[in-house]
């Protein structure tokens, strides 16, 4: 059945085909056995944890994994964000979480390059507010590694 | 489907009626509430008790000598004598009135724990005990040198009985701090064999009755039980008003919790003494308004009677059970025998929260996640559930429509 004879049309937005994809078939779920900084990321409010690992090349992140227990929404976005980061230093990972964390909650795509362009179909969850912290849990972890601190929480 | 309403002889579209809230519609479908368990909606009758409260009978109570403040203290007691009614307590001053069913079990884990049970002694507790019933105990473990113990819960979802009873034998547990009914498995546990078994090992009994009271009759001397809380909001009645049912002579012997007006018999700068029980334990203005509905929300349900509610929760129970199950992919958490209207599940292929999303979007109000018991979701090693909770008003209808939906939410992620 396709999801518009499934009744959902209005869903759309927020479970684009991107995130049912990525939600579903993860490219990047997996522990980093060769790893430099690991963090975890728990919303205590729904139970959601992930835990994301960094491996360093040079000032870049070389590569970014992580393993979560959540919905089709942290896992995408988790997925994304490893996407995402790639080669890109730790300040430069951080300026995009400010962009891609307003764009949750307003629903106002950034003006970015085409790392954040990938980010984009998570623009809905801002009409659902009790979703953001989904979205944003991921890159709580990812900023509370690069960090050095082991633990995040959602806002 | 029809023949539920026949079945248990309940006109549930007059009860319907009565609830204003159940004719709102949400993103222009009916609202479909089976979040009742979080928080119940409110009746006409207690409504208009709230309403009439601050139009006709207000002032602040137990201390102003004008009419108005005898007025509201009267109305404010008499639910203390409905709510006495209502757990067939032996005695209207084993009543006391605390915000919630957190605040009595606090109440309990602070006066009784501190100031009763000694260092070295036992609390047993179970693994599906919501997170009000445990974080006291944990408070209490840490503050007075109590042994926390916890029962365990079998894969059914069931009390583990004989784990229990071999958590007493020794003899060190002062209290046993359980739930009636689960507001994650909606499993009922076996009161009176707890409070036998209690008793017959020292130790006393407190029933977390948050669930329970809601669908079962509840007699606090038939179930031997020591202390029972329950919460108005629960029940129909407003939020910021609960009760906690004691033995007088626990109360008695019990040093208050909170100290300030209401709660003292006479207060010079050496000393204070306190107030007969249950004031003792009811330090400053309570909540005057919520409280007299309270009553009104009693009152109600008795009007209903727990009969008629008893045999439309079971009802419903079978039915959802039925038709949940039958859904694909759908795995419902727990089978315990004796079990009520709160049933948690799972979809494979959909997380809950995803589920709860997607229900919303056809009016449906489920809860998604751990429902503040995250020691029992170790347990049954889950992370979250689905969760579909009945009240008095909850139609066999409603939950066809949650059937069919969840068959469309899995084809939606598959």
């Amino acid at each position: 059945m396709t999801a518009g004879a499934a009744g959902f049309d209005d869903l759309r937005d927020l479970y684009q085909e991107v995130i049912l994809d990525h939600g579903r078939k993860p490219r990047h779920a997996r522990r980093l056995e060769v790893f430099d900084a690991t963090a975890k990321g728990d919303n205590p409010m729904c139970g959601d944890r992930v835990q994301v690992w960094v491996r360093r090349d040079g000032e870049a992140i070389g590569e970014a994994a992580f393993e979560a227990r959540g919905c089709a929404i942290s896992i995408a976005s988790a997925d994304l964000m490893a996407e995402a980061v790639a080669g890109r230093t730790a300040d430069e990972a951080r300026a995009m979480f400010a962009a891609f964390r307003e764009m949750a909650r307003t629903g106002e795509a950034a003006a970015g390059d085409a790392s954040m362009a990938r980010l984009r179909p998570l623009a809905g969850v801002h009409e659902y507010p009790s979703r953001v912290k989904c979205a944003t849990l991921p890159w709580h972890a990812l900023l509370a590694a690069l960090d050095g601190e082991g633990q995040a929480s959602s806002e | 489907m029809n023949d539920i309403q026949l079945a248990t002889a309940f006109d549930v579209q007059a009860i319907r009626a009565q609830f204003p809230i159940l004719g709102e519609k949400v993103r222009g479908k009916p609202l479909v509430f089976l979040d009742s368990a979080a928080s119940a909606m409110k009746p006409r009758a207690v409504i208009d008790s709230m309403v009439a409260t601050m139009e006709t009978q207000y002032a602040n109570i137990h201390r102003g000598l004008h009419w108005m403040s005898e007025r509201a203290t009267d109305a404010y007691e008499s639910t203390r004598d409905a709510a006495a009614r209502l757990l067939n307590a032996r005695d209207r001053t084993e009543i006391v009135f605390v915000r919630n069913s957190t605040e009595a079990i606090n109440l309990v884990a602070h006066s009784y724990g501190r100031g009763i049970l000694k260092p070295g002694q036992a609390v047993v507790i179970s693994e599906m005990e919501h997170h009000s019933n445990i974080v006291p105990w944990q408070m209490l473990r840490d503050a007075h040198g109590i042994e926390l113990r916890v029962a365990k819960v079998t894969d059914a979802g069931e009390l583990d009985m004989a784990a229990f009873e071999a958590l007493l034998t020794d003899r060190k547990v002062g209290l046993v701090a359980i739930t009636h009914m689960s507001n994650v498995l909606g499993t009922y546990t076996p009161a009176e064999r707890i409070a036998r078994l209690a008793h017959e090992y020292g130790a006393k009994v407190l029933y977390d009755g948050s669930q329970a009271v809601v669908h079962r009759r509840v007699d606090v001397q038939a179930l031997d039980a020591d202390f029972y809380v329950f919460t108005g909001h629960k029940l129909y009645g407003p939020t910021g008003i609960g009760v906690l049912w004691a033995r007088r002579e626990l109360l008695e012997a019990m040093p208050p919790f909170m100290g300030g007006g209401d709660m003292i018999s006479s207060v010079t700068f050496e000393r204070s003494t306190w107030a007969h029980v249950p004031h003792k334990f009811e330090a400053g203005t309570p909540a005057i308004i919520e409280g007299i509905a309270l009553g009104a929300a009693i009152r109600w349900v008795e009007e209903i009677g727990y009969d008629a509610i008893s045999a439309h929760e079971a009802a419903l129970t079978e039915h959802a059970l039925a038709r949940l199950s039958a859904v694909e992919g759908v795995t419902i958490i727990g089978r315990a025998q004796d079990r009520g209207g709160v049933i948690s599940f799972t979809l494979e292929g959909a997380h809950a929260h995803d589920v709860a999303t997607l229900v919303d979007r056809q009016g449906i109000a489920v809860r998604a996640g751990n429902h503040c018991a995250e020691p029992l979701m170790h347990r049954l090693g889950l992370d979250s559930t689905a969760r579909a909770s009945f009240g008095v008003y909850t139609t066999a209808e409603e939950i066809d429509v949650l059937a069919e939906t969840l068959t469309r939410v899995r084809d939606f992620f598959t």
